[in-house]
């Protein structure tokens, strides 16, 4: 049986999942009922299905992933189809012709499912053009991250119980994030108050049209929140000035008690990893009862699944 | 005159309180200028008005100031004060008495010392020294980039929680414009204020004096009005993209000050200032290759500097800085051209800028609400007035009294002054900073 029987009324009219915008709420409900069902799955002894077994699926790697590319991989196996691992290293970038060369060359292998990450936006909706598989992005530049958005959403609903209403603050690179980008549309589209938390030089312009409360303070910005998404500052902004250092952004802008005690107190702490303890987060937050982190982690896998079980009901050469 | 004697600073926690009584009160931030008299308890102004005369309050100390006038203490904004790393130039406790003597009751040292300000650590350095060794109030501007070098911003949140009161970049500004974008944005963010000197680099890289006939005549290289003027456009610009609080450091030519206007009507948060220098004296004074003139930004011509004085006429230009920088003779008795930039200002700005109210260019009330309460707002301080609750940082202004610069008698410990041997009308005759005199004529 497939997992796909067990969400009833589910339809998933798209061939390929390139970003949350599109998706009505009821597609985005139904993908995250259908990833319970995952859930289940991968908690079982035996956690092996054949609903896309004879299936190839392969992961294109345009930039280094661990969480992501292995959850796809382990998504992939637990559904039965055979995946293949491609990670293009950075140093041989990459120009638009490149990148269409290899999409023709991999459409050549006939896969059926293609995972591509990559670090220019748009540049997976450019391969989707380009092959006769369905391609799901797993985050292309500072655009999407949709399945990120999925797993969050999953996380949130199974602690909250709905998303409806939650105050739901997404704090730090916020100019940067393709995951603060797939989670403002997804969080919107079922009727949660997104906030937005950054220094202004993090905040990218016209963000409040996106339909979010824009705050600099994190004092302000956490009250009464239901929900405190931390997002991942690399090291490489503060060369580039837009914040002056480690030790200020921990003060003003990191995750602490202090801080998170303006949050409701049964706020759930998130973060889309990998953590830099001590810059965005202290460590004994991200450690907290209150922090999902490694259940974001679990929920990756079986939003995955849920994912590719969705489109496959859809694969060209049925 | 008739002035109190200074008691020794021992007694001031016992002091009692102090009526200046019989003075022309002028205070700019509220327009009031009549005679009356300003009763001082503690640290704190107490009570002003007619209502304060001799023998109207039993217990004070009471000072008749002869009908001279008494405004808020000048608070000046741009000051090189040696610490750290230029003592031989200038210390704090030097620049504080030079200020004292001059009516100045706050200071604002600028960060370009050795090391730079740009450091939590320098901040707290500067305000324990002047707490220890300081008459006046000082308030540390802190580097905006790292090293002053106009590429990585600062800890500006945690530097104004030090007590840094503004950002600058000393005297140079920021060529790249994405830093300066993200320094105006980041600092919006905890309210600071940005201070920038403004000279394209390129453009005024080998520059010496303002570009024009007299340059050509003396045969030195030109910094062209362009070199600020680009800057400053560029600036506004990007205050109009960020929102953030902008001070153009000084200004020195007519073109800035039509673009200031231009940002102001816009609304946009734009202030500038101007060197009491660049008020006074213009381009003709270097004469004879005088390195005392050589300033950065230039001197500029009698056309810039009559602009310059329309603007503090017109309140267009909000603050007049002394520009105060300490040079010993081994900055300036060189060649022009390798002679070092700056002048001593402290003790001359409030002479120096009464020049501007005796030829009746600027009221004397617009005039010292440059000096006072256009400063105090920008740096949000609570002094720079006469009023009931504010600290009783007060000068004592005799408007008439004539005297002569003469260099070896100022208390700066550099003596590089353009005015020197300059016959100027009016100065401080007593200066009180929280309630305590720190400089008194009469001595």
């Amino acid at each position: 049986m497939s997992i796909a029987a067990e969400a009833s009324n589910f339809s998933f009219p798209h061939r390929h999942l390139l970003g949350i915008e599109g998706l009505s709420p009821a597609e985005i409900t139904g993908l995250l009922d259908l990833s319970e069902e995952a859930t289940k799955l991968s908690r079982q002894i035996d956690k092996k299905r054949d609903d896309l077994r004879g299936r190839t699926l392969i992961n294109l790697f345009f930039e280094a992933s661990t969480r992501t590319q292995s959850s796809f991989e382990l998504a992939g196996k637990r559904l039965g189809a055979d995946v293949m691992n491609m990670s293009v290293s950075n140093s041989s970038v990459q120009k638009g012709e490149t990148l269409i060369d290899t999409a023709v060359t991999l459409n050549a292998m006939r896969p059926n499912l293609l995972v591509v990450r990559h670090h220019a936006a748009g540049a997976v909706q450019l391969l989707s053009q380009k092959v006769d598989c369905s391609v799901i992005n797993a985050g292309d530049g500072s655009h999407e991250h949709p399945t990120q958005a999925l797993l969050d959403a999953l996380t949130i609903r199974r602690h909250k119980g709905h998303i409806e209403g939650l105050v739901v603050a997404i704090c730090g690179d916020i100019l940067h994030s393709r995951v603060a980008r797939s989670n403002i549309l997804l969080l919107n589209a079922l009727g949660a108050r997104v906030r937005v938390v950054a220094p202004s030089t993090l905040l990218a312009s016209g963000i409040e049209r996106l339909g979010v409360e824009v705050y600099t303070s994190m004092w302000e910005g956490l009250v009464d929140a239901d929900i405190v998404m931390m997002l991942r500052l690399q090291r490489e902004r503060m060369a580039s000035s837009l914040v002056p250092g480690q030790r200020e952004y921990f003060h003003f802008f990191g995750l602490d008690y202090e801080k998170l005690a303006r949050a409701k107190p049964d706020a759930l702490v998130m973060h889309p990893g990998p953590m830099n303890r001590g810059v965005e987060i202290d460590s004994n937050v991200a450690d907290d009862p209150q922090s999902v982190v490694r259940e974001q982690v679990e929920m990756g896998v079986a939003v995955r699944m849920a994912v590719l079980q969705a489109l496959a009901r859809h694969l060209p050469n049925q | 005159m008739t002035a109190m004697n200074a008691p020794t600073t021992n007694q001031r926690s016992t002091a009692r309180p102090i009526a200046l009584v019989n003075a022309r009160l002028i205070d700019p931030a509220s327009g009031l200028d009549q005679l009356g008299g300003l009763l001082i308890v503690e640290d704190r102004i107490a009570d002003l008005g007619r209502h304060i005369a001799a023998g109207s309050l039993r217990d004070a100390e009471v000072v008749d100031c002869g009908g001279r006038v008494l405004a808020p203490g000048i608070i000046d904004m741009m000051v090189s004060a040696g610490e750290p790393g230029l003592e031989h130039r200038e210390t704090l406790a030097t620049a504080s008495r030079a200020a004292a003597a001059g009516g100045v009751t706050t200071i604002v040292c600028m960060p370009n010392t050795e090391p730079v300000i740009d450091d939590v650590a320098l901040v707290d350095f500067i305000l324990r020294r002047a707490r220890d060794t300081a008459l006046v109030n000082v308030h540390p501007m802190a580097a905006m980039t790292k090293g002053l070098l106009g590429q990585e911003m600062t800890e500006i949140g945690l530097l104004r929680d030090a007590g840094a009161i503004a950002f600058g970049n000393g005297k140079t500004s920021v060529a790249n414009a994405r830093v300066m974008r993200n320094v105006l944005a980041y600092a919006k963010d905890f309210g600071a204020l940005i201070v920038h000197h403004l000279e394209d680099p390129s453009l005024g890289q080998d520059g010496v004096m303002n570009e024009g006939e007299v340059a050509t005549r003396l045969g030195l290289r030109g910094v062209p009005t362009a070199a600020e003027t680009i800057m400053l456009e560029r600036d506004i610009r990007l205050v109009e993209l960020t929102g953030g609080r902008y001070h153009a450091a000084q200004i020195s030519c007519r073109t800035s000050l039509d673009i200031i206007r231009t940002a102001k009507l816009m609304g946009l948060p734009v202030t500038c200032g101007v060197s009491i220098n660049h008020l006074t004296l213009n381009e003709n004074d270097i004469g004879p290759y005088r390195t005392f003139f050589k300033m950065k930004p230039p001197l500029r011509s009698e056309d810039d500097r009559r602009a310059m004085v329309e603007g503090v006429a017109s309140g267009d230009i909000d603050v007049i800085v002394s520009a105060h920088d300490p040079r010993g003779a081994e900055g300036k008795r060189r060649p022009f051209a390798e002679a070092a930039d700056g002048a001593v200002g402290l003790e001359t700005l409030l002479g120096a800028a009464l020049r501007l109210y005796h030829n009746g260019e600027v009221e004397l009330p617009r005039l010292l609400r440059a000096l006072t309460a256009n400063p105090a707002r920008l740096l949000k301080l609570n002094s720079g007035r006469l009023a009931k609750g504010a600290p009783a940082d007060l000068v004592l202004i005799e408007l008439d009294t004539p005297w002569i610069i003469e260099p070896e008698r100022l208390c700066s410990k550099s003596k590089n002054t353009p005015f020197d041997g300059a016959r100027l009308e009016g100065r401080a005759v007593l200066t009180l900073v929280a309630g305590r005199p720190v400089y008194n004529y009469a001595d």
